[in-house]
């Protein structure tokens, strides 16, 4: 079984006061090691609480979350951010970089929540090499303000690749910046795909961005619409 | 995390919003440098209130002989003369807890100068130790006599206020001569004014002698504490009309000596005594030692055997120890409970802008839980954050503190003693304010929900 990730009948339920909002109603859904995929949905599809349970940063009400062979839908807080730490990397629509932090900072994040020991100056190695690795390398003590849009989208990404993740997950990763600084972007994540083997999810809702997905998995009314090739 | 990680996540967070970082720890400063001041200038009050109840005798322990007791009769503290010159030389060398020994004689009699005469209330012979003990070593006007004039039985005296003042007319006594039941002596100082003492008698009345001469040229051979001048008056005005019905002729055995030939030919005393011994204990606390040191000593002088009961009495001033003890008590705890209060308030500031903070940053939250941080490193950054400020605020407050009692004293002109318990008691109390002050903001923080905390505006 070579799939990372194996969805079986999730379904997620949110109590508000008295009544039972279903969000999810049933997905199931499987991602291979090393695919680039699109997650697509207008808002209100579940799209967004389907990527919070991709990201173990929620659990399902019920089913199944096969992540590299583990079960993980019944993992307690603590359980899931350790998982969250090693196994996934996250990058946002608006960065969530720390205001008035150097880029070097910013990028070491992660790595102050990681159970391995390493010593200080490894760290600001290996963040040296990821700031490098997306063509940051002359802007590491620069902060946030001092950088633009897409460098800062950079920089997150840096920031998502530090614990060696075998997910990224992007969540409308070009959501805040103009077409041209998105395509590099998004050519960032090709290459992190096609060189690194990293699996990536991107969560769009702009098929102009699932355009550069292998295949895109749409969603809607918390059921998997379809799912196929690229647009 | 490990500690210093945690500490410099808390410290590079702080160093972001600085200004901020800056205000917050001012209600901590306030706190703790109030607090330090306090503490300081409350020390130098204890110690000036220690002062001058020391110069009322609190840390004296007078020494007095013991009661005779002849066939169940007892006479009284007193009645019977056990203590010697030696008893105080060995005091002096063997007490480490007692600071000055003094042997004290005691007369009452008539002085006389000119064509004045006054009996003073207090007639010591004693040692210039003596002066210590009672802090009065502050002179009007000329010096005292010295342990010279003890060893070589000089006729000088010093005399009170009082004295001054009944037998000069208020003029300048030194150099003049007074007679003390017929023995001159030569006035060298005159005591500053001490007013009168708990029981209401006057202490400016009192002439202070060498102790020898007050002993073989003015008591001599009487041991009593008596009015020695009445005695001999009464012995000589054969013509008193109450002599009869009040007789107090007493029968001597042996030809009685005129005052002149006493004077003129000190009687050598085989076995000197003196009345009293007078000794202060270097500090209050040290009075229960002395005791214990004093008992221990003379008890071998005297050669007691273990069961035999001390044949003399060491007396403490309790009333005056008490005193003391109270009204330092009192100070502490007041300053203790504006101590308090003024960290509280100061550590309600920190909850206060902890919790700005917290809501501030619930997107780092956020952020720092989607990469892996798990509820208790959430707590432990802001809680170090807390503490940081705390301690920040201390360490600040310390030296604010230190400066203001510094100023205090110096411009003020207001009695200060550093205390480092005050600095450690404000490091300690400062961290725990923001130990516990920081908690529930910290905790707040940790509880939020990396999904919503990501999405908060």
């Amino acid at each position: 079984m070579n799939d990372l990730i194996n969805l079986k009948n999730i379904h997620k339920t949110y109590h508000l006061g008295e009544v039972d909002l279903p969000v999810l109603k049933g997905v199931s859904l499987k991602v291979a090691r090393g695919e680039l995929v699109a997650l697509m949905g207008v808002s209100g599809s579940g799209k967004s609480t389907l990527m919070n349970i991709l990201g173990c940063l929620d659990h399902p009400t019920s089913g199944e979350y096969w992540l590299d062979g583990l079960e993980i839908s019944r993992f307690g807080a603590k359980e899931r951010a350790r998982l969250r730490n090693r196994i996934i990397g996250f990058v946002f629509q608006s960065f969530n970089l720390l205001p008035r932090t150097t880029a070097l900072e910013n990028v070491l994040l992660p790595l102050s929540y990681t159970r391995e020991n390493l010593t200080e100056h490894l760290k600001r190695q290996r963040a040296a090499e990821m700031l490098e690795k997306v063509g940051l390398a002359d802007r590491v003590h620069h902060q946030p303000s001092q950088l633009s849009g897409g460098e800062q989208q950079r920089v997150a990404i840096a920031r998502s690749l530090i614990n060696g993740p075998q997910i990224l997950l992007a969540d409308e990763p070009t959501g805040n910046l103009d077409s041209r600084t998105s395509e590099e972007i998004l050519d960032m994540f090709e290459k992190l795909n096609g060189i690194d083997g990293i699996t990536i999810i991107l969560v769009t809702h702009d098929p102009g961005v699932a355009h550069h997905a292998q295949r895109t998995i749409r969603i809607r009314d918390g059921l998997i619409e379809g799912s196929g090739g690229p647009l | 995390m490990r500690l210093l990680g945690i500490l410099k996540t808390a410290a590079s967070a702080l160093r972001r919003n600085i200004m901020r970082t800056l205000l917050t720890t001012l209600g901590i400063v306030i706190g703790v440098a109030a607090v330090i001041t306090m503490m300081e200038i409350g020390n130098g009050a204890t110690l000036a209130i220690q002062r001058t109840l020391t110069s009322i005798g609190a840390n004296s322990l007078v020494v007095m002989s013991g009661a005779q007791n002849v066939g169940g009769i007892n006479y009284g503290i007193g009645s019977i003369t056990t203590l010697s010159p030696n008893d105080a030389d060995s005091i002096a060398k063997e007490c480490s807890a007692c600071a000055n020994v003094a042997p004290v004689v005691r007369a009452r009699t008539q002085i006389v100068y000119g064509n004045r005469n006054w009996v003073p209330t207090y007639i010591y012979g004693s040692t210039p130790s003596f002066l210590q003990i009672r802090d009065w070593t502050d002179m009007d006007a000329g010096e005292a006599f010295t342990e010279h004039d003890v060893l070589n039985v000089s006729k000088v005296c010093i005399v009170g206020r009082t004295i001054v003042r009944e037998l000069f007319a208020g003029q300048s006594p030194i150099g003049k001569e007074i007679r003390v039941r017929n023995v001159a002596f030569k006035v060298v100082g005159v005591l500053s004014p001490k007013g009168a003492n708990m029981m209401g008698q006057d202490q400016d009345d009192t002439l202070l002698a060498p102790w020898t001469t007050i002993k073989y040229r003015v008591v001599a051979t009487s041991l009593s504490s008596g009015n020695q001048s009445t005695t001999d008056t009464s012995n000589t005005t054969e013509v008193n009309s109450l002599s009869e019905t009040y007789p107090n002729i007493t029968t001597s055995l042996y030809p009685v000596q005129s005052s002149n030939e006493l004077a003129d030919v000190p009687q050598p005393i085989r076995f000197a005594n003196v009345d009293q011994i007078l000794t202060n204990a270097r500090s209050a606390e040290e009075i229960p030692s002395a005791i214990r040191q004093i008992t221990d000593v003379l008890r071998e002088n005297h050669h007691l055997r273990p069961a035999a009961p001390n044949d003399f009495a060491v007396r403490d001033m309790t009333e005056i120890t008490q005193a003391m003890s109270s009204t330092t008590e009192l100070i502490t705890k007041l300053l203790l409970y504006v101590a308090m209060i003024s960290l509280v308030v100061g550590g309600v500031g920190i909850m206060n802008i902890m919790l700005v903070s917290v809501t501030e940053r619930t997107r780092e939250i956020g952020l720092r839980m989607a990469v892996g941080a798990e509820p208790n490193d959430i707590l432990s950054q802001f809680l170090a954050e807390a503490i940081v400020l705390c301690l920040l605020g201390g360490i600040m407050g310390i030296l604010v503190g230190r400066g203001a009692s510094i100023l205090v004293s110096k411009v003020l002109n207001w009695p200060t003693a550093p205390s480092v318990g005050a600095i450690v008691a404000a490091v300690v109390v400062s961290a725990s304010v923001g130990v516990i002050f920081g908690f529930y903001p910290a905790w707040k923080g940790s509880r939020l929900d990396p999904i919503d905390a990501l999405r908060y505006e």
